[in-house]
């Protein structure tokens, strides 16, 4: 299974494509595409995008109760921040919203 | 400390203009990424992780406190309140905004400060020893002449494509602080017969995924030569260098295919065409930039050393500190303070605005308003006095920074790794933090004495692990995180690079095996005076491996 990522044009974000085509920064939305075909299909339609967002990648994924996970460290690293300052990246806003 | 004329100010103000513009036709659409990615890399603009970095220049490693404010200002107005100081005596942003960014370099600009040439296949930022123009054991202050190089390489129309960076380094003194036989080139200033400058001269040193030790080409280049010798290695480099692999383009890789002989008589030859050209240094200028670096004008102490005596024998922690992190002066009375940046389970590195503002403070009231950054990312307070050490420490101790670990196992250098870096194979700051927790009883620190741990996510050797006594790479395996040890490399004094020992470990196991070798060491040594790294070479990598994984 795959999801597509890339980084905000303005701003460098860490994004992720969602089912409706927006870029969002949970990755926990992102889309997740059964076929590599699609995500291909759906990869280059993104890649033209390329005043919103810098060098979409595919990246290869599973699905945890529910919610997209990635399955490389690195991006899961992505997805959540620096493993080493959790008061920063997504997982800040995550803990936030915990407390 | 060198001062901007009108000349440079408008040039860098032009540059941020320049990028100002680019940055928009980016976000317009005008320009791809394609067009854009060389233009923002030229401006330190790179794209990592979590979003855009910006590594900014430190010339040399050289900073006075309103420089220092503002790279605190832009930690807190275009980042998330910190930075991270590098090993190559540079700051980098972890977070900044590209549409920002223009902002950012307009600011830095204002305290003669800017990105130029900290990316890209051109002359990288020169670094030069922390200690320069304080240390006890300097023959020639190298300050001077990183500036003349770095007027010399900035935009250098021929050299801004080289086959690959090209990174110099210099030193002026007896002990090599600035690493510089692991630099493309490495220069240490020296004085002649009659007190004249000249420069031992060091070519093809380097880390990265082939480290090699620099050959030297020059016994003492006279002082009026040094620009149209560089220039004369740059152009054979520029010329045979590699720009066919990108792996075997650095320098070092030409000097070790072509032979030291065969290379030093091209370089001969060429320089010998050049060498009463336009190059040539007039004393008169050499004269006029050694002038921004005039002595601090340090008034006599007569009584700052029995004064600390004093303040050293009531306060342990603070006597602790003097041991460790501050070392003699040229001048009587001074002493030169380096502020560790590696509390325990602190990142190698980082400093918060706030912190940044502390040692700003200090340096103005204290320190003759002269900052340095080391490539161990430290800082260092050049030019205290002993009677004000107490007052530094004090505050210090308030912001955070006192740890007295400068040059023991806890005072890790480490890359940003996988927890920023896109390159990166694994992360390293939680194998430094680890480490240094594992090891953070400052009793047991101090037994084990000096001791250097370099950690680097991925061959790229960042966090300089190939010259680490104990050196740590991360590899990935099967998609997990695993960690290679070399043991024996040293920079500086004696480089030498490490030997790898065998399989890596994992995060745990690394954090076990290094305890181990350090237990193994404290067992072996022959006495209190004999470091990790004596002890290492007297006995050989056997028993060390051995301990790592167990008698084969
Ligand atoms: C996070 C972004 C970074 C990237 C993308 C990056 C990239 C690289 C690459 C590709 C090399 C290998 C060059 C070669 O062998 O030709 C390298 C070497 C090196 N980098 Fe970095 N680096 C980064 C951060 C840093 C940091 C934070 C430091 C300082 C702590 C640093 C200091 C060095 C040093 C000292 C070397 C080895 C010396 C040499 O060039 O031979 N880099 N880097
Ligand atoms: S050594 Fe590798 S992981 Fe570490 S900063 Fe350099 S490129 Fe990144």
């Amino acid at each position: 299974m795959k999801s597509i990522t890339a980084n905000r044009l303005k701003d460098g974000e860490a994004v992720w494509l969602d089912a409706r085509g927006a870029w969002v920064t949970d990755a926990r939305r992102a889309a997740v595409f059964r076929s590599d075909d699609e995500a291909a299909a759906m990869l280059e339609t993104v890649s033209r995008q390329a005043d919103v967002v810098v060098e979409p990648y595919a990246i290869d994924v599973t699905v945890e109760a529910g919610t997209m996970v990635p399955v490389r460290l690195r991006e899961r690293i992505r997805a959540r921040g620096p493993t080493v300052r959790t008061d920063l990246g997504p997982q800040a806003a995550l803990a936030a919203v915990a407390a | 400390m060198y001062v901007y004329d009108d000349f440079d100010a408008a040039f860098v103000k032009a540059r941020v203009a320049q990028f100002r513009d680019q940055v928009n036709r980016r976000l317009s659409g005008e320009l791809t990424e394609e067009q854009f990615k060389p233009l923002r890399l030229m401006n330190g603009v790179y794209l990592q992780l979590h979003g855009y970095m910006l590594r900014v220049a430190i010339p040399y490693g050289v900073l006075n406190s309103a420089q220092m404010r503002m790279l605190a200002h832009v930690a807190r107005r275009y980042d998330r309140g910190y930075g991270h100081f590098t090993t190559r005596q540079n700051i980098q942003y972890n977070w900044p905004k590209l549409v920002e960014i223009p902002d950012l370099l307009d600011d830095l600009a204002r305290v003669e400060m800017h990105a130029i040439q900290t990316s890209g296949n051109c002359i990288r930022n020169t670094t030069a020893d922390p200690f320069a123009g304080a240390a006890a054991d300097e023959f020639v202050d190298p300050r001077p002449y990183a500036e003349i190089i770095r007027q010399w390489s900035s935009l250098h129309p021929e050299f801004s494509f080289l086959p690959r960076k090209f990174k110099v380094a210099i030193t002026g003194a007896t002990v090599d602080r600035a690493a510089i036989k692991v630099h493309d080139i490495g220069l240490k200033a020296l004085r002649g017969a009659d007190g004249e400058v000249g420069f031992e001269v060091f070519v093809g040193g380097g880390q990265g995924r082939t480290p090699m030790i620099a050959k030297k080409v020059r016994d003492f280049l006279p002082e009026e030569d040094l620009l149209s010798y560089l220039e004369a290695i740059l152009r054979v480099y520029n010329l045979h260098g590699r720009r066919d692999n990108k792996y075997k383009a650095r320098i070092k890789i030409l000097v070790h295919e072509t032979g030291t002989e065969e290379l030093k008589a091209e370089i001969e030859a060429e320089w010998e065409r050049i060498r009463e050209g336009a190059l040539k240094l007039p004393k008169a200028d050499v004269a006029r930039i050694a002038a921004f670096f005039a002595p601090a004008g340090l008034a006599e102490r007569p009584d700052a050393a029995s004064k600390l005596a004093t303040e050293r024998a009531s306060d342990a922690g603070f006597d602790a500190w003097v041991s460790r992190n501050v070392v003699a002066h040229k001048v009587e009375g001074y002493g030169i303070a380096t502020i560790s940046l590696k509390a325990v389970g602190e990142i190698p590195g980082d400093a918060s605005a706030e912190q940044m503002e502390a040692v700003a403070d200090l340096a103005e009231r204290f320190g003759h308003d002269d900052i340095r950054v080391t490539h161990e990312q430290n800082l260092v307070l050049p030019h205290v006095g002993l009677d004000d050490l107490k007052a530094v420490y004090d505050a210090l101790v308030e912001a955070g920074l006192a740890s007295a670990n400068a040059g023991l196992i806890s005072d890790i250098i480490a890359c940003p790794g996988l927890d920023y870096c896109a390159l990166a194979n694994t992360r390293s700051i939680p194998i430094a933090t680890r480490i240094a927790e594992r090891f953070a009883d400052a009793e047991r620190q101090r037994l084990i004495g000096d001791m250097k741990i370099k950690i680097s996510g991925c061959i790229n050797a960042c966090g300089h692990h190939h010259v680490g006594h104990i050196g740590i790479l991360g590899v990935e395996k099967k998609g997990q995180e695993f960690y290679q040890i070399t043991l024996g490399g040293s920079a500086g004094d004696e480089t030498s690079i490490g030997a790898v020992a065998g399989r890596g470990f994992s995060e745990d196991a690394v954090i076990d095996a290094v305890e181990g070798l350090v237990d193994f060491y404290l067992t072996e040594r022959r006495d209190a005076g004999e470091t990790f790294l004596q002890t290492y070479r007297r006995l050989g990598p056997e028993p060390f491996k051995g301990v790592l994984y167990g008698a084969q």
